[in-house]
């Protein structure tokens, strides 16, 4: 039971949703679409999973008064004035959940972002060493698009748009699209492992 | 004071307490990060309250009557019980709805939109009235055969074959030169956008 | 000079980001104006919309969160500006939890402020669905089923741009602006291999790399990669936004990255030769 039955469940789902691309029956496609449905919802209703989650981790640490616990009371604390906002006042513009979604977390994860601009360029002064041979194709190719894409680029050399293009579209193309088809095989060998039954750890332990 | 000024405020007292960390890590940081972790909780399960589980699941299933609705509603329960170890195994069956479906979605997508049409894209003439055309061609030709040789793990990277296996290295190191001149651009598009609010919506100095 | 490269060699981070700093805050508040040209792919999402008769309906997703706003919201507006020049009907969706707002004020700024359009008859913003893939391949059956109401909480089947909505088969062109995992990538693979229909791509500059053999494959009918992307989109939309204006910014940003990566090679060599 704890094991089969979601074998089973794994191999029916898998099975329907591959079936559904090749079976152009309409009834078939209807029961298709009302279990795709089904998964819809319940990956939603991790979401409440993953906040209590959240909220079993901080309470113990508020409890026991560990460091920090200040921050951890506040962290719950937003939590849940934003879920209380949402559900009561409603998420749509011109909302006090609106407001908080505009003026702290826009700003504050686009600023996170922003964080890496500094970081790439620290990493690039000290670890980006042509030491190879490979590596040096990486460093030229690297700063011939930097340049390239800018309008710095096109101000020294007017064809250098072009020419940049031309390494996105022939050279670095060959590449990725070579990525793009090892990766492909890889996940049509990993899905059917899944289906299956080959591949397990999803489950867990007992 | 409006509420659009006071939140352009907010905004900027947040967006420096972020910044503070490039010269340290520091309370003020630290005070920001705890404060958008919980925002952002609760703004994701506010919304996936209003925007999935209501119109989704609780409006069709109690309001409307669509008592096949009661599956994934049961499903959704038993995913509950993870956070009770001795029933933990009943939310697996959840899961194996996910895992299965996402699978199949993971066949086809890669199957059709990647592996066969990609194949069928690199089938390009080798012999055109266009020598540019003609070369290109050659390269994208060669330059996947080569990286795909390369990625063959099986058979050793010796003698000719270790040869072509190499060229397709030289290929793969100019996808990922391109690849970071890109995230190059891309972080430093991120700061553009955040010193553009600083000094033009907060401190007024960009007209 | 040796001297010069071991204190390069030990220069505290903090030096190399107020060079960031600088590069990036001087261009803004003076100006450099340096010109550009507008590139293929771009050319070719803005053809794609063109083609698109005027009236019809079009998807567009919205497919971001706050972390790339600079990169995709200059795109957003210059897109949303052709569509409604062509009064295309525009119906939004996001599957990320933050684009819906964003999409919201989006279309609020340009469709309801400067094109005086109607919510509902003109554009609808149906709010995100969690399931990624699974809800494309959903949307694919039928879109009231998966989006049964909209952003505000209005039934689907009472808001007249939706009515004749049905599926994929219902709109002419998916115009997808995409962060990352859920996006192009998914679009392609699920949506337009499966129904056959046309797709232009917006899309963050680490993305975009890798979306170029879907451009040459013809899966994707257009391609903006980045601020450049959405700079050059500008133009041909004939927009001035933070895209345009931020290039002087990415110029001298880049020339400083290129700055640190010879000087940092070239403490590295030097001091290499002298043993250290």
């Amino acid at each position: 039971m704890r094991k089969e039955v979601p074998l089973i469940i794994t191999f029916l789902a898998g099975t329907f949703f591959i079936a559904d691309y090749f079976i152009p029956h309409t009834g078939f496609s209807n029961i298709a679409a009302m279990v795709n449905g089904w998964a819809i919802i319940v990956i939603a209703a991790s979401y409440i999973l993953g906040v209590l989650n959240i909220l079993r981790i901080n309470y113990g640490r508020v409890a026991k008064r560990e460091k920090d616990w200040i921050l951890k009371l506040i962290l719950v604390v937003c939590m849940f004035f934003m879920l209380g906002a949402g559900i009561f006042g409603g998420i749509t513009e011109g909302t006090l959940f609106d407001w908080f979604f505009v003026n702290t977390f826009t700003p504050m994860q686009a600023t996170m972002f922003a964080l890496l601009a500094f970081f790439i360029a620290s990493a690039a002064f000290r670890a980006f060493r042509v030491r190879t041979v490979q590596a040096a194709l990486l460093a030229i190719t690297a700063v011939l698009v930097m340049i390239g894409r800018v309008p710095i680029g096109e101000s020294i050399w007017k064809d250098f748009p072009s020419f940049t293009e031309w390494i996105m579209n022939v050279p670095q193309l060959a590449g990725k699209r070579a990525i793009l088809i090892g990766a492909a095989l890889g996940a049509i060998a990993t899905g059917l492992k899944v289906i299956t039954g080959l591949e397990r750890t999803y489950m867990g332990q007992d | 004071m409006s509420y659009e000024i006071l939140g352009v405020w907010v905004a900027a007292f947040f967006t420096l307490c972020i910044f503070s960390f490039l010269y340290r890590d520091n309370f003020f940081y630290k005070l920001a990060e705890h404060i958008f972790v919980g925002i952002s909780a609760g703004y994701g399960v506010a919304l996936q309250i209003e925007n999935v589980l209501k119109p989704n699941l609780l409006k069709p299933l109690f309001q409307e009557g669509k008592m096949i609705l009661i599956i994934p509603f049961i499903l959704s329960a038993l995913l509950f019980s993870r956070l009770y170890s001795k029933i933990s195994w009943l939310s697996r069956w959840a899961l194996a709805l996910l895992i299965g479906i996402f699978s199949g979605a993971a066949i086809i997508g890669f199957g059709s939109g990647d592996l066969v049409l990609q194949i069928n894209a690199n089938l390009l003439p080798l012999k055109t009235n266009s020598f540019l055309t003609t070369f290109n061609n050659f390269i994208l030709t060669f330059g996947l055969i080569t990286c795909l040789l390369y990625f063959f793990f099986s058979k050793e990277h010796k003698g000719g074959f270790g040869f072509i296996a190499r060229i397709g290295i030289y290929f793969l190191m100019i996808s990922f030169g391109a690849s970071f001149g890109y995230t190059v651009m891309s972080r430093m598009s991120l700061l553009i956008g955040r010193v553009y609010f600083i000094f033009g919506q907060w401190l007024g100095i960009i007209q | 000079m040796q001297k010069f490269f071991e204190f390069i060699s030990q220069l505290d981070r903090r030096i190399i980001f107020i060079f960031v700093a600088l590069a990036i805050i001087l261009p803004l508040i003076f100006p450099l104006n340096i010109k550009f040209t507008v590139t293929e792919p771009v050319r070719g999402f803005y053809d794609a919309i063109e083609k698109v008769p005027n009236g019809s309906k079009v998807l567009f997703a919205c497919d971001f969160e706050p972390g790339s706003l600079p990169e995709l919201y200059p795109m957003t507006y210059a897109a949303l500006e052709q569509m409604l020049k062509k009064d295309l009907k525009i119906i939004a969706l996001s599957l990320w939890p933050a684009g819906p707002p964003l999409a919201e004020k989006a279309l609020t700024d340009m469709a309801q402020n400067e094109f005086k359009k109607t919510y509902g008859v003109d554009y609808v913003n149906l709010g995100f669905k969690e399931g990624r893939e699974v809800v494309m391949v959903s949307m694919g059956s039928s879109i009231p089923n998966t989006f049964p109401q909209d952003y505000r909480g209005t039934k689907v089947s009472q808001i007249p741009i939706m009515q004749g909505v049905n599926n994929f088969k219902d709109v002419k062109l998916i115009v997808n602006i995409s962060a990352g995992y859920p996006g192009t990538k998914e679009w392609v693979q699920q949506v337009q291999a499966r129904y056959n229909i046309g797709l232009v791509s917006g899309c963050t500059a680490v993305s975009a790399p890798e979306y170029y053999p879907y451009y040459q494959s013809k899966q994707l009918l257009g391609l903006l990669g980045g601020m450049k992307g959405a700079a050059e989109y500008e133009i041909l939309v004939n927009r001035i936004g933070l895209g345009r204006r931020g290039m002087d910014a990415q110029s001298m940003a880049h020339v400083i990255i290129f700055l640190f990566i010879v000087l940092g090679n070239l403490a590295y060599l030097s001091l290499k030769k002298k043993g250290t």
